[in-house]
């Protein structure tokens, strides 16, 4: 369970203060799939950022599984990270020149875990993500679009995450595709009940969520269930 | 992060860019390479020139004519070893009186036109006593050498050197029994020794040994002696035996200051230590250059890996996103540093020892490859990954995740 409170974050630039979150608060359950959306500098980032464990906030408090986040240190973030956040990238942000495998096992890598349990996980893993077995051993450059994201979303699910934070996950794919990787995140939360957040500034991608949250000019201006879901066939 | 895994994420990155790591490690190859060559090439000569000494007798120590001065206290010096003062009587009377000693070889020596039917040569004549082989390590190839009844009936007898005999009667003849002219005064051959090696101060095998008494009487027509060459019995008499030597002669000579004397004493040590002196600051000199190209090839490695760095930039954020740690990206960014330079070290001792093959193979150069050399050159290369890949490292290791993710 994910849980904001008062959460503000100011960047200082020189005697310039500038509010990227003002006091936000939220709270998602387990198993819910959320869109955060907001136009560019909206501060939606910032936000992601701050669920990812990737930054603390300024003042107020994170908390992740019930355990305060917002005051840990950049090593112990990186711990949070590798254990229960799984990251979904804009541009995939895959190992290049390396196998599908290896890219998927890189976070259960750092985590320490032995050679073959991780492989094992890996292959779980990328099927979840609805990758042919075929695809495994090509290297991360062979594959097209939606294929280097279903790697990423493989990443992202290998270490079992409390929480999936994708950013702008379709924002490099062409809508067909970028469906196909959408109803994997729709899969992935009513098979698995998977935690996804995604942040967005298409309303169609939101629309495909079970609840989206407006965030503009760095706070919640609108936070509702989404009656007009779009539920896509499973590929 | 496992050990092996840190080895198999530093080996592809290394192999994903092959010809810019390949270029890379060309400069250690080419830096460890000239150290290991440079190195072999000055072990190779001390070791030559060491011998060398050492072919000419062991424990010996050498009794030369001192200064030449003018009479009485004339300032005008000759130089060293051209005075005439030493005689048999002083190498007798060293031989009597030390006990020390365990053999004493006089012997005068000048170079002279030799001659036989048809070939003739310009070259070294030793008369000397029969202990000499002994005293300086000579053997014996064919016939005999010069026998004490020789030196006391004054016989016209040589012994040749194998040189001599090449350029005296032809390679590989017996010149037993025919004779050889030296300064118009027939001499018989004896003897051949044995070849030494032509290498070294004076070339030992292009020689003629004679009687001493012959000599002096024959050729020199004096009764002064050239050296006196003095075998201790051990290597550790030599200092005591220089000193009782020098005591000795000084009274017979009659000089009360030692520092007037009119002879010297050189003892083997001396001389194998002042060669050593000479090829260590040859090979500290060849070793440095070398090193220098060593330095230039590490500054290529940081510059590779600062370039890697920033270009691997997004990676860098994308494992921190997943969970590594600083200590897990400043690792592997020296391990890769280090490992370049490893692969350099290695090509560089291979390539090291072949180059000491070549020039000894080609140039004639004694080379010697010590494993000292080979384990120095690993750790410097090693030591360069680390000075030169740990600033990069760090850069690496400090990137913000977000900044770092966020890079185009």
């Amino acid at each position: 369970m994910i849980e904001c409170k008062n959460i503000t974050k100011i960047y200082k630039s020189g005697t310039v203060e500038t509010f990227a979150l003002n006091d936000v608060s939220l709270k998602i359950n387990d198993g819910e799939f959320v869109a955060i959306m907001g136009p560019s500098g909206s501060g939606k980032s910032t936000l992601m950022h701050i669920l990812g464990a990737l930054d603390n906030p300024t003042s107020g408090k994170y908390f992740l599984d019930g355990n305060d986040v917002s005051t840990l240190s950049d090593e112990e973030l990186a711990d949070i990270r590798m254990n229960k956040i799984g990251f979904v990238f804009q541009s995939y942000n895959l190992l290049p020149r390396t196998t599908v495998l290896r890219n998927v096992v890189l976070p259960l890598m750092y985590a320490g875990v032995p050679r073959e349990e991780r492989e094992k996980q890996a292959r779980v893993s990328l099927q979840n993500a609805g990758l042919d077995e075929e695809h495994f051993n090509h290297l991360s450059n062979q594959l097209s679009g939606g294929q280097m994201q279903r790697v990423a979303i493989a990443r992202a699910l290998v270490n079992n995450p409390s929480l999936i934070l994708a950013d702008e996950p379709t924002g490099n794919l062409d809508t067909k595709t970028g469906e196909i990787v959408l109803s994997t995140f729709q899969t992935l939360n009513e098979k698995k009940h998977s935690t996804i957040v995604i942040i967005t500034h298409e309303p169609y991608v939101a629309e495909h969520t079970d609840r989206i949250i407006y965030i503009r000019d760095g706070a919640i201006i609108k936070d509702e269930k989404n009656t007009k879901k779009i539920i896509l066939n499973h590929i | 992060m496992i050990i092996s895994d840190l080895f198999q994420e530093t080996f592809s990155a290394i192999m994903i860019n092959k010809a810019r790591s390949g270029l890379t490690i060309l400069g250690i190859v080419i830096g460890i390479g000239s150290v290991i060559a440079m190195v072999s090439i000055g072990e190779g000569a001390k070791g030559s020139i060491e011998s060398s000494i050492q072919s000419i007798g062991s424990n010996l120590v050498l009794v030369m004519p001192g200064f030449q001065r003018g009479a009485g206290a004339s300032p005008v010096s000759s130089g060293r070893g051209s005075a005439t003062t030493l005689t048999k009587d002083d190498a007798d009377a060293i031989e009597q009186e030390i006990i020390l000693a365990k053999a004493v070889a006089p012997e005068v020596s000048r170079r002279y036109q030799v001659t036989t039917k048809g070939k003739n040569t310009n070259t070294q004549v030793v008369g000397t006593v029969a202990v000499y082989p002994e005293v300086r390590n000579v053997q014996i190839d064919l016939g005999s050498f010069i026998t004490s009844q020789n030196v006391s009936s004054l016989s016209k007898v040589a012994v040749i050197g194998p040189s001599t005999r090449d350029d005296l009667f032809g390679t590989s003849t017996n010149p037993i029994g025919e004779t050889i002219r030296i300064n118009r005064v027939d001499f018989k051959v004896i003897g051949v020794t044995q070849s030494k090696g032509g290498s070294g101060f004076s070339n030992q095998d292009d020689v003629i040994y004679v009687p001493l008494s012959t000599a002096q009487r024959f050729l020199a027509g004096d009764n002064y002696v050239t050296t006196i060459s003095v075998e201790a019995i051990d290597q550790n008499s030599m200092a005591s035996l220089q000193e009782q030597i020098s005591n000795l002669l000084l009274q017979r000579h009659n000089i009360s200051n030692a520092s007037l004397a009119d002879f010297q004493i050189m003892n083997q040590q001396d001389i194998v230590a002042t060669a050593s002196t000479v090829t260590n600051t040859f090979t500290i000199l060849l070793a440095s250059i070398a090193g220098i190209s060593l330095i230039v090839g590490g500054i290529g490695i940081m510059n590779m890996m600062l370039t890697t760095v920033t270009e691997r930039t997004r990676e860098i954020g994308l494992r921190k996103a997943v969970g590594a740690k600083k200590k897990d990206i400043s690792v592997q960014f020296l391990t890769e540093a280090v490992m370049l330079t490893f692969f350099g070290g290695l090509l560089g001792i291979i390539l090291g020892w072949f180059l000491a093959f070549l020039v000894k193979q080609f140039a004639g150069i004694a080379t010697s490859v010590s494993l000292s050399s080979i384990v120095l050159a690993f750790s410097v290369s090693a030591v360069i990954g680390i000075v030169f890949g740990y600033y990069p490292a760090q850069r690496a290791a400090s990137l913000n995740p977000i900044e770092a993710l966020r890079y185009e």
